[in-house]
């Protein structure tokens, strides 16, 4: 497979992104590592005039931790840098796991989490447990001074973010765990490496001894975009933890979620899957309180 | 548009004009000659195109032949050493872990990407580094098992 012809730009500054974003609009791509943007161009799903390259721009490869800010992980860090990090898999471990379950070694050296979410696929291993994490992602606009988004506010439909044109995300800040919190994803999918997820469920719990004191639960790979289990949630909070609960609450997932049916799953299997995998991430997340 | 890219490839450096729309798969193979990176699926899901970019393995489809430059390339060309086969190579011969050989080299490059910063892996450990990587012959047991013994040979400082 050939590629369409373009113009390969590598930016050297992030405002010279911005500006180049902005001046191509839908002429122009942005790209990180490319692992999703090389098979769009293959595919001729995408034929932009300009690819603009951020692999030359200094300071987007971060990944540092506090107790204080959480975790920074810049636009160039790669999924494979994530999941092999000593600070990530001992700090955020659902961080680390989520970002192994992408593709294959191959993709997750080159490919990046900022790119993950960026190309917005319904089934994007990273997205639910950043929507849970409540983590957010700094951006830079051309022009302008660049804004803060809230995962919950970022995916707008298949393939589709509420990014402006011009506008790029330069890192995501994810906040740590606190005493008695804990988070867990688990991805169902066919095959172990190199499949999109049938489901994916992600759990954030808060613990106050034997009550659930907050949590949040995503699930990703049914809708359009991932979402959030708003009502199951709901269910949760406040009460003793218990096998019933989270059976009804699992139940109450299922039941909000608007599944598609596709070559991988049937929307009634997907909606089942998503009932038992919010219990598996759950019962993680429990298994993974931080002291 | 062409552009100059200078990079090392397989020890050396070199510099070359290379397409902005070629991948660094075609470009290692139409321009350079080096056939022995496998052109399989062409979208990052087989493998067969594994190279290493800094020492790290990647799919050369996946990536532009532009990017290369001011990096080190690793091509199943590129890792004999002293005139005698890599490890890896050997053990792959002696434990008979490859039929066809179409998924060889990238299987290889995988392999030594995974050894060169864990020398003892675990099944578990080989069988996730090689996950990108499919083979339609051999049902991947004898493979595991010659990364699993080149593993051995390269501790005993072979």
């Amino acid at each position: 497979m050939s590629l369409p012809k373009f113009e390969y730009i590598k930016a050297q500054t992030i405002g010279e992104a911005a500006a180049l974003a902005a001046e191509t609009g839908d002429k122009g791509m942005v790209m990180a590592g490319g692992t999703d943007i090389i098979p769009l161009l293959k595919d001729r799903v995408k034929l932009p005039g300009y690819i603009i390259d951020l692999k030359g721009v200094p300071g987007l490869r971060q990944l540092e931790y506090t107790e204080e800010s959480g975790l920074k992980v810049g636009a160039l860090t790669t999924l494979r840098e994530i999941e092999t990090s000593a600070v990530v898999k001992s700090k955020l471990p659902a961080v680390a796991a989520a970002a192994h379950y992408v593709a294959s070694t191959q993709v997750r050296c080159r490919g990046t989490m900022v790119g993950n979410i960026c190309n917005a696929s319904p089934s994007a291993d990273t997205a639910c447990i950043l929507l849970v994490m409540n983590a957010a992602v700094q951006t830079a606009q051309a022009g302008g001074a660049g804004r803060v988004i809230p995962l919950s506010g970022f995916f707008k439909g298949v393939k589709q973010t509420t990014l402006e044109p011009g506008e790029l995300v330069t890192e995501i800040n994810i906040p740590a765990l606190k005493s008695g919190e804990g988070s867990a994803y688990f991805k169902f999918a066919v095959r172990k490496a190199m499949d999109l997820a049938i489901i994916g469920a992600a759990v954030w719990v808060k613990m106050d001894g034997g009550r659930i004191a907050d949590c949040r639960i995503a699930v990703g790979g049914a809708n359009t975009t991932p979402f959030r289990a708003a009502a199951a949630e709901k269910q949760l909070i406040g009460r003793e933890y218990g096998e019933s609960l989270l059976a009804e609450a699992a139940a109450t997932a299922s039941k909000e979620c608007r599944a598609i049916s596709d070559v991988r799953a049937s929307a009634e299997y997907r909606v089942d899957m998503v009932r038992v995998f919010t219990k598996r991430a759950f019962k993680e997340a429990l298994g993974n309180l931080k002291a | 548009m062409k552009r100059v890219i200078r990079f090392n490839l397989n020890g050396e450096d070199i510099e070359a004009y290379a397409p902005e729309n070629m991948t660094i798969l075609d470009f290692l193979r139409k321009e350079m000659h080096l056939t022995g990176t496998k052109r399989g699926c062409e979208e990052g899901e087989c493998g067969a195109c594994t190279i290493m970019l800094d020492g790290k393995p990647i799919a050369a489809c996946l990536m532009l032949a532009v990017e290369a430059d001011g990096h080190s390339v690793v091509t199943i060309e590129g890792i004999m050493r002293g005139g005698r086969l890599h490890p890896v190579q050997q053990e792959f011969i002696d434990k008979w872990a490859l039929q066809c050989g179409f998924c060889t080299p990238g299987m290889i490059l995988s392999a030594i990407a995974l050894l060169e910063h864990n020398p003892q892996p675990s099944e578990y450990e080989i069988r996730d580094a090689i996950a990108g990587n499919l083979c339609r012959c051999t049902g991947y047991a004898k493979i595991v098992e010659a990364i699993a013994s080149a593993a051995e040979v390269l501790r005993k400082g072979a």
